[in-house]
């Protein structure tokens, strides 16, 4: 597959292949067969970006990530209810649910990140009266300490809607060893992001992308091996550096890049060092800590301790100037604004970076993407041009 | 096709004197502009706090009603395409380019000079580009911003939550501090009780005005019409002379009411409009309708910057609770879909609606995304005869007007062609 650096067959090949497979069903079937085998247990959907997946998984519910459907179904009737204008993962959500993929699911989670994952909540609401379906309100006052207050708050009130569909009500116990065993997972993770920083010829972006993928579609019990499997094979990877531009790509954090777009970017000569697919998955950038009330710790890890995101509006620190450190600090050469199409908060922050990038002497270069794009040529020939404008300059 | 001549536009008394009272309002902005007047906070419409503001003798900017005002004048396309230039995209909201675009170039428009903000207050009820759009305008100004969270009304209500309540009230105080700051003398709870009150009284008069389209005729459009009546109500509200305007317009809608006087000549269909207007195109748009003789009753438009119809006030005996209701539950942005379908369905019942216009337009799709769904409810739920067109409400590249006309006659053909089978 393309997805490897080097001719392989280890490991790491066969759970990338298998990851990438499980990105790439539509009926979720690793998910229902997990259901199967745990008789009594319910599954919640989390609609990106970020979802207090702690929450579900200590009433003792299976949270998956419900990303839209790529280029696995076509849209039949979402898209008499979304018009035109409106992005594909919001129609392609909708989809799933109208065709009854959804209908395993107990419930769907949805967040304030943008008008049209809002209404969708609401669509979703009228539509499937049986499900259990919430919308959680982030604060974004991220200046005053009344923020990270009231986030616990609203946890609270997610939590008891959660436990009454589960029947179970989780004790500070039960949160903290979910909070550990998500701690693990993004822990393994954030290493993998370390490594790629370094070592980017060692995974590539589009691995720790279906890698992260198929842990949204998973028991977090099971995932974790994988994952900290792929971390302990990857240092004896042969792999050899190749002579590409480093790159951070920006504007990816809701609907999902198809993985060969990924794949054509590296092709095309860019380590993608740093990226914000799935970064709700990804969240905190420092272990949740494990004490005795764990909401307030997870709110107040939001707030403090959680990466930059399109969709958080934190005026502790400007977005383009949080953009240009990480570009400092990754020592990266250029950014790569990968928005998804019709994506308001992406195309936003593409305008005000492009102004901060050209100001700070930053190449950068704009794709946008459909998660049902399948043919790449014109972006590979567009960052082909640009790797060349920067390798030769 | 049975149709009635047009006769576009209300031309009351109240038309003069809202030039009038904003042409001072916009005399003001100009004035801070050129240093010589009050603090400049720049605001969203959406359940505007304004009371707070003019309790300092701030002046409130509106970026929202310069972009509505730009478009009307038809000056709009230019600076959309100068923030294009810029790197926004054609899909991003066309409010936020046409402002920043006029951001750039110099805050010179045909209506005011717009001052700089001394503060950019985002009280973000609802609409999510409003954080981008302001989180823009703090980063090219650089003045400093307060992102005043108000949680969306997410449970199925009709109270919004304690916890949100108490939230907003608590950020409320913390503003109180930041305009403390700013002017550099404490808040007077006196005059902000005035203020209060008057802000009270208008949104009375303003509900009783709204009421007065269940009449037939409605004396007014509650579409083309209120939308003269919505810049005094956020940027006069809490003044005597925003008291005054509603106390004319009330004054006079009342009278055609009596008379039993329409906006039309003859009024063949009454119906709900949702959504913002196209504004480059306004007088095309009604048009459209006039030539059927179809009138708005009500409109969810009209209450953006807050529902008053259904008993909202202004406490001046609990200003900051009161100020944190209008922007958690009393106004249209910061309500689910479920919320603006039970909003539309009251006017359908209530007000006698015989049908439902949806305006999407490309710009807002916190008004617009999904509004498929809701032509879904009420044709196949309610049996509410709907109508969904597109365009834009800033940008005039997206006006198709023979397209939207066909539509729209199309829509009243059939609804006038079920009357004549009724009939017969």
């Amino acid at each position: 597959m393309a997805t490897t650096p080097v001719q392989e067959t280890s490991k790491l090949s066969a759970i990338f292949d298998s990851c990438r497979e499980m990105g790439q069903d539509p009926e979720f079937n690793v998910a229902k067969r997990w259901l199967e085998d745990h008789p009594g247990k319910k599954a919640i959907g989390c609609f990106p970006i970020h979802c207090p997946v702690e929450l579900i998984h200590a009433s003792g519910m299976l949270p998956l990530g419900i990303i839209g459907a790529g280029t696995q179904i076509e849209v039949t009737y979402a898209d008499s209810r979304f018009q035109s204008f409106v992005c594909s993962i919001v129609k392609t959500t909708l989809e799933l649910g109208l065709t009854n993929r959804l209908k395993f699911l107990e419930g769907m989670l949805f967040h304030s990140i943008c008008d049209p994952a809002r209404n969708l909540s609401s669509v979703f609401q009228r539509n499937f009266p049986d499900m259990f379906v919430e919308y959680i309100h982030f604060p974004q006052n991220f200046a005053s300490p009344l923020a990270r207050k009231y986030l616990a708050t609203e946890y609270r009130r997610i939590l008891d809607g959660l436990q009454q569909r589960s029947g179970h009500t989780p004790t500070v116990d039960d949160l903290n060893r979910s909070i550990g065993l998500y701690n693990r997972i993004r822990a393994a993770l954030r290493e993998i992001y370390r490594i790629r920083t370094d070592t980017p010829h060692v995974i590539s972006a589009a691995e720790s992308f279906v890698l992260t993928r198929a842990g949204t579609l998973m028991a977090p019990e099971e995932f974790v091996k994988i994952v900290e499997e792929v971390l302990a094979e990857l240092p004896g990877r042969p792999s050899r550096p190749k002579d590409r531009i480093r790159v951070i790509l920006e504007g990816s954090f809701c609907e999902l890049p198809p993985v060969g777009l990924i794949e054509t970017l590296e092709q095309a000569g860019c380590y993608i060092l740093d990226d914000d697919f799935l970064r709700g998955w990804r969240w905190f950038t420092e272990d949740v800590p494990i004490r005795d009330n764990p909401l307030h710790e997870l709110a107040e890890s939001y707030s403090e301790r959680a990466y930059y995101s399109g969709t958080k509006h934190d005026s502790r620190e400007t977005k383009a100037a949080h953009l240009i450190r990480l570009v400092k600090e990754k020592k990266a050469d250029a950014v790569v604004m990968q928005a998804a199409k019709f994506c308001e908060p992406a195309l936003f922050d593409y305008a005000l970076y492009r102004k901060a990038l050209d100001e700070a002497k930053i190449p950068h270069l704009l794709l946008e993407f459909e998660e049902k794009t399948w043919i790449f040529d014109r972006a590979r020939s567009e960052a082909e041009t640009f790797v060349e404008s920067l390798l030769f300059d | 096709m049975a149709q009635v001549t047009p006769k576009s536009d209300y031309q009351g008394r109240i038309h003069n004197l809202q030039k009038d009272m904003i042409g001072r309002y916009y005399a003001r902005l100009t004035a801070a502009a050129e240093g010589k007047g009050d603090k400049a906070i720049y605001m969203l419409i959406s359940g505007n706090p304004v009371e707070l503001i003019a309790a300092f003798d701030m002046i409130p900017v509106y970026p929202e009603v310069n972009a509505l005002q730009l478009a009307v004048k038809k000056q709009s396309l230019p600076l959309i395409l100068a923030a294009e230039e810029m790197g926004y995209s054609t899909d991003n909201c066309a409010y936020v380019k046409a402002d920043v675009g006029m951001y750039f170039a110099g805050r010179k428009t045909p209506f005011a000079t717009i001052p700089e903000p001394d503060l950019i207050l985002c009280n973000y009820v609802g609409c999510n580009v409003y954080l981008q759009w302001f989180e823009h305008l703090a980063e090219y100004s650089k003045a400093p911003i307060y992102n005043l969270d108000v949680p969306f009304f997410r449970t199925p209500g009709p109270e919004p939550l304690e916890e949100d309540l108490s939230y907003v009230v608590k950020q409320l105080e913390e503003l109180i501090e930041v305009l403390e700051r700013l002017s550099g003398k404490s808040l007077d709870y006196k005059k902000l009780q005035r203020i209060m009150q008057l802000s009270g009284e208008t949104g009375e008069l303003w509900s009783d005005i709204k009421k007065l389209t269940r009449e037939r005729p409605a004396p007014f459009d509650a579409y083309f019409d209120s939308v003269m009546m919505m810049a005094p109500l956020y940027c006069l509200r809490g003044t005597e002379d925003g008291l005054r305007f509603f106390q004319e317009a009330y004054k006079e809608m009342k009278q055609r009411a009596d008379n039993h006087e329409g906006p039309l000549p003859q009024e063949k269909f009454r119906v709900v409009m949702e959504g913002p207007p196209p504004w480059p195109f306004l007088r095309q748009f009604r048009d459209m309708f006039s030539r059927w003789g179809a009138v708005a009753i009500a409109s969810t438009y009209s209450t953006v910057g807050g529902i008053w119809e259904f008993g909202f006030r202004h406490d001046p005996q609990h200003p900051l609770e009161s100020i944190a209701r209008h922007m958690l539950q009393w106004n249209v942005t910061n309500r689910n879909f479920i919320q603006r379908y039970k909003q539309i369905k009251d006017y359908v019942e209530d007000w006698g609606a015989d049908a439902l216009v949806i305006h999407s337009v490309k710009s807002c799709r916190l008004f617009s995304a999904g509004q498929g769904d809701m032509r879904d409810y009420f044709t196949k739920q309610l049996n509410v005869p709907t109508l969904l067109i597109e365009s834009d409400l800033e940008d005039p590249r997206y006006f198709s007007e023979a397209q939207l006309r066909n539509r729209v006659d199309a829509f009243f053909e059939s609804l006038e062609h079920q009357r004549t089978l009724v009939k017969k």
